[in-house]
């Protein structure tokens, strides 16, 4: 039995209790996550004696973390807005992956996709806002599924890596937008920025004065979409099949070459929906450089959300928590916004070497039993010295 | 003789299904030991155990007298255990000596690879247990049968006192597995103990001095070749008399299905593999194609399946030309594909039973609706139908293939292909690997499909299922149709004879 199911075996009765219909895929779920959650407690805890070796209180700072991420609306509201561009792009590098593709170029769909949101937005004066909103998020749509079509046709008829087009894309992505506010599209001033958007395209903030707003929502349909058309359509059954044995799939009769098309394309996609989110939501305007890398972290995220479109939702979260959370522990208790970096990572690194955790907990147990039979011995060596001391 | 290896009372459960219950087993020092068994009866977990590739679930290993826990194969090997796969593990793109010391490398100044001091340790295993091999050739350029030594060759270069073949025979011409058979008795002549885990009851009375047979899980017995005969073995391990004769009905064949003219095509490393095929198969025949392996009938499959794009060449179904249609499309028109590799090509391995049956036909109603979404309920409702009329072993539908014994995972490609109602089948090796019910049943199948009117192009190693099955033997040798004859004016002699390129007048 491994080590996962033990822990398991603990847990389950409390959440049998559950209803039992939710309680079962909840069981599922969690069962699921388990190496995640290990993951996440390890690498709080390397935090911790991190932050205490350099002089910091962790219980201390976590607490502050953790208030600062969901002690009030204001925390919840940033933690959330934080998580909103990571759901997209992590959803996107997901959906690449379960075709068997290694979309590293959310950035750059993200990009493009907000710089063909933030046009549409910019373009229009006029238009009520049920037109001109939805059009703008389908520019956004459209660009970040041009931006990952582009890969894939290359893949597919030119045998080139995706790993290596969407990256390279993502440069161009960057420079390509880049030019765009500094030029062409430039605001008046000295900021690398396009004018702002009409109001009609704008998404309604959810919860001022934070920065969430209606992208929250539309990240929400995009992760029901995604688990729908994974699970239950035929084109997501072609791309699990593709991803899990392209040999088999061909020969079942499936196109492997257009089920990857669709799969990057539609990776790209979401990632264009998340920067049309930012853009029309929170930014309202086309900022150079206003992506700290949610591209990135999107691949990271989706790997300690375990590949599974609600796990992503909930690692988005903790990374959102991680990010707003740790400005309030920063500047209230002076730890370095480093340190959040670190458990990041170290969710990440654990995360994705589940065999790392597994030979972890298994040797955990076996030190602790070992520490405690040397510790037995020592005490008993004791007890002997001082004895012998005492006849003495 | 001592005894080398003991297991007593292993268990072994997979999610419910008991794979090895309470067996006991034990190997004497410089024995050839046969582990008879039909597919699913638990021969290769039980072996795995012993390689600490599974952890039993109860039991105890005794290795030379001495109680032992192999929890790795690392272990196993310490411990002088050595096992040879069905599927290798040799790394294709170095040389044979290179697989050989891999991981155990002999160096010189400690960093340096000393080849001369490998190619010498490699010579003289290879002469001292007649396993003959060129060091220096690589890997992926060699026949399976050389490979197969590779593998033997890697154990002992590690100290192997036991040796663990699994399925050894498989793979194998029947001139390797005459060699296969001298290396074995080279090995034991020099004290090593050997498990043959094997499902061919002519080779373990051919080769083995002891043989355990298993069923269901459990031991059957275990006896002496000296006091058995192949009809009590047989016995033994499915529990009824074996038919090994076969009752079919003569029916005439109808019009012609397939009509293959020309046909040549490249192989993947460029080099002409198909270089002139012509054959019509037709309805209510199976036509057998006989031949060595590698002498083009994977690419073969490969074009008419419409994985492998032709040179030239002609492909006529029915009364189209389809020499560049897709697989997809072919599907549609009414092919089925029993692949050679269930494995790989056959099945998707981490998808459910479920899922895997309606491979191909996914995204045609009833399984997909207009909106391409799948309808659950009609696709849940043909796999409970698929499992009951295939006995598709399986806990449940949502069961990942990966975890049906081979037998099963066959079944469930023919419960696909053969649902499909199609009206050509290609029929890759169907019963490689199975166990004599899972071949009796595939046979079973054939047939029924073959009354129904479908044509099937059969293609075996097995020359006594060729004969048993086909209506028509074509002889394919180095990419040519060597000979066309109908089964009732030939025989074994004149086919062997076909196959290794001699001409029989």
């Amino acid at each position: 039995m491994h080590q996962t199911d033990k822990i398991w075996l603990r847990v389950s009765p409390f959440i049998e209790s559950l209803p039992t219909k939710i309680g079962q895929n909840l069981k599922k779920f969690l069962r699921g996550a388990i190496p995640q959650i290990v993951a996440i407690i390890v690498a709080f805890l390397v935090g911790a004696i991190v932050l205490a070796a350099t002089g910091y209180s962790p219980i201390d700072a976590y607490t502050r973390l953790l208030m600062g991420a969901f002690g009030d609306s204001y925390g919840i509201g940033q933690t959330l807005a934080q998580a909103t561009p990571i759901i997209f792009t992590s959803l996107a590098f997901l959906f690449a992956f379960k075709c068997g593709l290694f979309n590293i170029g959310a950035e750059g769909q993200l990009l493009i996709g907000g710089m063909a949101a933030a046009l549409v937005g910019i373009s229009f004066t006029n238009l009520p806002f049920y037109v001109h909103l939805p059009l703008a998020l389908l520019a956004g749509a459209g660009g970040g599924a041009l931006w990952g079509f582009i890969p894939a046709v290359l893949k597919a008829k030119l045998d080139a890596h995706e790993v290596i087009t969407t990256m390279m894309l993502s440069y161009v992505a960057l420079y390509v937008t880049s030019y765009m506010v500094n030029y062409p599209f430039k605001a008046p001033g000295w900021v690398s920025q396009t004018p702002f958007i009409a109001p009609a395209a704008e998404l309604p903030r959810i919860l001022p004065p934070t920065q969430l707003s209606g992208s929250i929502i539309v990240a929400s349909i995009m992760v029901g979409i995604t688990a729908f058309v994974l699970q239950r359509t035929t084109v997501g059954y072609e791309v699990r099949a593709i991803g899990l044995n392209a040999t088999a799939a061909r020969s079942g009769g499936i196109n492997v070459k257009r089920g990857m098309i669709l799969a990057l394309t539609i990776s790209g996609l979401i990632a264009g929906l998340g920067g049309a989110g930012e853009i029309l939501g929170v930014e309202r305007r086309f900022i150079d450089g206003f992506s700290p890398g949610y591209g990135w972290d999107g691949l990271a995220v989706a790997l300690i959300g375990g590949l599974n479109p609600f796990g992503v939702v909930l690692a988005s979260i903790l990374v959102g928590a991680l990010r707003s959370g740790g400005m309030v522990m920063n500047r209230v208790t002076g730890v370095p916004l480093d340190v959040i970096y670190l458990i990041q990572s170290l969710v990440v690194l654990f995360a994705a070497a589940p065999q790392i955790m597994k030979y972890l907990s298994k040797k955990g147990v076996a030190t602790t039993r070992t520490a405690g039979r040397v510790l037995a011995k020592f005490q008993s060596a004791l007890k002997n010295i001082k004895h012998r001391l005492k006849r003495r | 003789m001592s005894i080398a290896v003991r297991m007593v009372n292993i268990t072994k459960t997979f999610s419910g299904l008991t794979a090895n219950d309470k067996i006991n087993f034990e190997v004497k020092k410089g024995e050839v030991h046969g582990l008879l068994g039909e597919n699913g009866a638990g021969k290769t977990v039980l072996m795995r155990i012993l390689y600490g590739m599974h952890k039993p679930d109860q039991g105890q290993i005794f290795v030379d007298g001495k109680e032992v826990r192999i929890e790795s194969s690392a272990k196993a090997i310490k411990l002088g255990i050595g096992m040879v796969h069905q599927h290798f593990m040799l790394v294709p793109s170095l040389t044979v000596a290179e697989n050989v010391v891999l991981g155990l490398e002999p160096t010189k100044y400690s960093f340096l690879l000393n080849i001369d001091k490998t190619l010498k340790d490699i010579k003289s295993l290879s002469d001292r247990y007649r396993l003959q091999v060129d060091p220096k050739a690589i890997v992926s350029t060699i026949p399976v049968g050389i490979q197969q030594r590779v593998e033997i060759l890697k154990a002992l270069y590690r100290r192997a006192e036991i040796l663990i073949l699994d399925e050894p025979t498989s793979i194998l011409t029947p001139q390797e597995v005459e060699s296969l058979f001298e290396a074995i008795k080279a090995l034991k002549q020099q004290g090593k103990s050997v498990i043959f885990i094997t499902h061919k009851l002519k080779e373990v009375c051919a080769i083995c001095d002891r043989i355990t047979v298993l069923k269901k899980g459990r031991v059957a017995g275990t006896v002496e070749k000296a006091q058995t005969n192949p009809d009590e073995l047989a016995e033994m391990m499915v529990g009824h008399e074996v038919l090994y004769t076969f009752e079919r009905k003569h029916i005439a064949p109808g019009k012609i299905v397939l009509q293959i003219e020309n046909l040549k095509a490249f192989n993947d490393e460029k080099l002409l593999a198909l270089k002139e095929i012509t054959l019509e198969v037709h309805e209510f025949e199976i036509l057998g194609l006989a031949g060595i392996e590698g002498n083009g009938q994977t690419e073969l499959v490969e074009v008419l399946t419409g994985l492998r794009e032709p040179k030239s060449g002609k492909i006529g179904f029915l009364d189209e030309t389809i020499t560049r249609t897709s697989p997809h499309e072919r599907i549609e028109m009414g092919f089925a594909n029993v692949p050679e590799d269930r494995q790989k090509t056959g099945l998707i391995l981490d998808f459910s039973v479920l899922e895997n049956l309606i491979l191909g036909k996914h995204d045609k109603p009833p399984f997909a609706t207009k909106w391409s979404t799948l309808d659950l309920a009609n696709v849940t409702k043909f796999a409970e139908q698929a499992i009951k009329e295939y006995s598709i072993k399986t806990p449940s539908d949502r069961t990942l293939a990966r975890y049906l014994s081979g037998g099963t995972q066959q079944r469930v490609v023919i419960a696909r292909e053969f649902s499909r109602r199609p009206k050509f089948i290609i029929a890759s090796q169907p019963t490689r690997g199975l166990d004599i019910g899972a071949t009796e049943y595939v046979h079973k199948k054939l047939v029924e499909m073959r009354d129904q009117g479908c044509a099937i192009l059969l293609i075996t190693a097995d020359l006594d299922e060729m004969f048993a099955m086909s209506d028509r033997i074509a002889v394919i040798y180095e990419g040519r149709i060597a000979a066309m004859k109908e089964r009732s004016k030939t025989n074994e002699l004149e086919l062997g004879l076909l196959m290794t390129g001699g001409k029989c007048e």
